[in-house]
C-alpha cells in the first residue's frame, strides 16, 4: 500500500525526521529525540504536524440530534465556538473512534478523528445518517493542522495572532494571518497550554515555516505519545477499541447515559453491573519497563490482565503503564509483568501520572 | 555514516563481538544505537547464566521500543556492565566502548556464522 503524505511531508525529510508509517501516513517519529521533544513542551513549547487526522464537516437542522444519537456525549448544552470530546461506540459498546466536536453553530460542526479511523469513520457516520436533515463530507484533504503546545505556546502564537491570548480551554475562533484563515482552539494532546490550528495545506505550511523561524521545536509523534500518556489521554488502538467500552477505558465523563446513543443499552448495564475490568495505572518497582501488550499476574501467578501503553518516563527512571486489570484488583495491590520470561514487580496506582496545565480561564 | 570497526565480528541483528582467548565481549553497533535513538534501559542478564548462539540474552530500550539483544556465540556470562543500569545512554555515545556483557566462549567453531565487518557493513544499507 502506498503511503499518504501530509503537506509538511518534504519538510520532515529536510529536518531529518525518522519516518515511520502511521494511520496510512509517512509521519515524523521524532527529529532531535523523543527526550528532547518531551521536554521541550513540558517546560518551553513544540509543534506537531497532525495534518493526518481527518476532519468531517456535519451541517443541517438535525446536526446536534444526529450527535447526540451517534455519538456518547451530550451537544444539547454546547455552545457556539466550543468543542467536546466524544465518543462514537458499537451497539456492543465497543468504540469505534474517539473525536473532537468543534460547534460553528447548532447547525454545523466539525469532526476531528483519528487518521488511521476516517474513513471507517466517515462511512459509520453515513451508514447512521438516513433520516436525519444533515449532510456529512469528508474534508480532511483540504485541511492541515498543527499543535501547538507547552507553557510558552501563547507567547509564540500571540506574537503572530494576538487575539488568540482570549482563548479559554476547548474554546475555538477563525483568526486570519498573512492572508489565510485558520480555525484555532485552545486544545490538546499534552496536558499542557496549547493551540490546534487547522487551516489549508497551503496555510500550514507557511505558519510551520514561520514557527521554525521563530525556533520552535518540532516534534514527533514519539513525543506526541509519552506526552498524551503521561497526560493520561487515550489512544485508539491502545487504552480504547471495538472490544473495550469508554466505561472501561475510564472515560464517563464523555458519556451521557440519559439519552439514547448506539451502544448506551450495554454501557448502562455495566454501569448497573458494575465493570468488571478496567483501564488504570501500573508502576514497575523493578528497573525494567512494561510495554503494550505484556500481560500482568497476580501474586498467585494468576493473569489478571495486559498492559495498553507503557513507557520510561521520559527524563526520569519511574516506569509507568496503562494497564487493563480485573476491577477486584484494587489501587496498591502488588502485581507482576511477564516481560522477556521474567516476572517484575510492579503496584497498582492511579493513572494521575502527571498534573494537566489547562488554561481554564483567561 | 555508521562506523564499524575492524577488529570485531558481528551479527546480522547489530551485535558485535570480540572474542580473546575463551572470552568475549558483546555490545551493540554504532547502527544500532542510532536506530534505536535514545537508549533509555538496558535489560542485562544475570550472571552465571548461559545462552546459545543467537538466543535473546537481554535487550535494550529506546523510549519508544525493546528490542532483543541476541548471543553471537554461545557461552556462559561471566560480566555485565553495570555502568549501563545507571547511565544506558552510554551506548549512544559509544556504543563500542560500551561493552554489554561478558562471556566465557564454549564453542569457538561458532564464529564461522559470524559476520566480517566488511559483510556486516553490506547489511546495512
Amino acid at each position: 500500500m502506498d503511503m499518504k503524505i501530509t503537506c509538511l511531508h518534504d519538510r520532515h525529510l529536510k529536518l531529518g525526521a525518522k519516518m515511520t508509517e502511521f494511520g496510512g501516513f509517512d509521519m515524523p517519529v521524532s527529529y532531535k529525540g523523543i527526550l528532547q521533544e518531551h521536554q521541550a513542551v513540558r517546560e518551553a513549547c513544540g509543534v506537531f504536524d497532525c495534518s493526518h487526522m481527518g476532519e468531517i464537516d456535519l451541517k443541517g437542522t438535525d446536526a446536534v440530534k444526529f450527535l447526540n444519537e451517534i455519538t456518547t456525549n451530550d451537544f444539547s448544552d454546547l455552545k457556539d465556538r466550543q468543542l467536546q470530546y466524544t465518543l462514537l461506540c458499537e451497539a456492543s459498546g465497543g468504540v469505534v473512534d474517539d473525536l473532537m466536536v468543534y460547534q460553528y453553530n447548532k447547525e454545523h460542526f466539525l469532526l476531528v478523528v483519528n487518521a488511521s479511523n476516517t474513513t471507517k469513520d466517515f462511512k459509520w457516520l453515513t451508514s447512521h445518517q438516513s433520516g436525519y436533515q444533515i449532510e456529512l463530507s469528508n474534508d480532511s484533504e483540504f485541511f492541515g493542522q498543527l499543535a501547538l503546545q507547552g507553557p510558552k505556546a501563547v507567547e509564540v502564537l500571540k506574537g503572530l495572532i494576538p487575539e488568540v491570548e482570549s482563548l479559554s480551554f476547548m474554546h475555538f475562533d477563525m483568526f486570519q494571518w498573512k492572508n489565510h484563515e485558520y480555525i484555532i482552539s485552545r486544545s490538546g494532546y499534552t496536558g499542557e497550554d496549547g493551540f490546534e490550528i487547522y487551516g489549508s495545506p497551503k496555510a500550514t505550511v507557511e505558519l510551520w515555516d514561520q514557527l521554525m523561524g521563530l525556533q520552535v521545536e518540532p516534534c514527533g509523534l514519539g513525543a506526541r505519545d509519552t506526552l498524551r500518556f503521561e497526560a493520561g489521554l487515550p489512544l485508539y488502538g491502545h487504552e480504547i477499541n471495538g472490544f473495550i467500552t469508554p466505561l472501561e477505558a475510564g472515560l464517563s465523563l464523555g458519556v451521557k447515559l440519559q439519552k439514547p446513543f448506539i451502544g448506551r443499552d450495554v454501557l448502562l448495564k455495566q454501569k448497573e453491573q458494575g465493570l468488571e475490568r478496567r483501564i488504570i495505572g501500573l508502576e514497575l518497582l523493578e528497573r525494567n519497563i512494561a510495554r503494550d501488550g505484556y500481560i500482568v499476574y497476580d501474586a498467585n501467578q494468576k493473569m489478571i490482565g495486559y498492559i495498553t501503553t507503557g513507557y520510561m518516563i521520559p527524563n526520569t527512571s519511574k516506569a509507568l503503564a496503562n494497564a487493563m486489570i480485573d476491577s477486584n484488583v484494587k489501587i496498591g495491590t502488588e502485581v507482576y509483568v511477564e516481560i522477556r520470561n521474567k516476572m517484575v514487580k510492579a503496584v497498582i496506582r492511579n493513572r494521575k501520572f502527571y498534573e494537566k496545565k489547562y488554561k481554564k480561564e483567561v | 555514516m555508521e562506523k564499524i570497526l575492524k577488529d570485531l565480528l558481528y551479527t546480522p541483528t547489530h551485535e558485535w563481538v570480540k572474542i580473546e582467548n575463551n572470552k568475549a565481549k558483546i555490545g551493540i553497533t554504532d547502527y544500532a544505537q542510532h536506530s534505536l535513538g535514545s537508549v533509555v534501559f538496558v535489560d542485562l542478564p544475570n550472571i552465571g547464566s548461559t545462552f546459545g548462539q543467537f538466543d535473546p540474552f537481554g535487550a535494550v530500550e529506546s523510549v519508544k521500543a525493546a528490542s532483543d539483544l541476541l548471543m553471537p556465540i554461545t557461552g556462559k556470562v561471566i560480566a555485565v556492565n553495570e555502568a549501563l543500569l545507571s547511565q544506558p545512554e552510554l551506548l549512544n555515545d559509544d556504543a563500542f566502548a560500551n561493552w554489554v556483557i561478558e562471556v566465557e566462549v564454549s564453542d569457538a567453531a561458532e564464529v564461522s556464522k559470524l559476520l566480517s565487518p566488511e559483510a556486516y557493513q553490506k547489511t546495512l544499507h
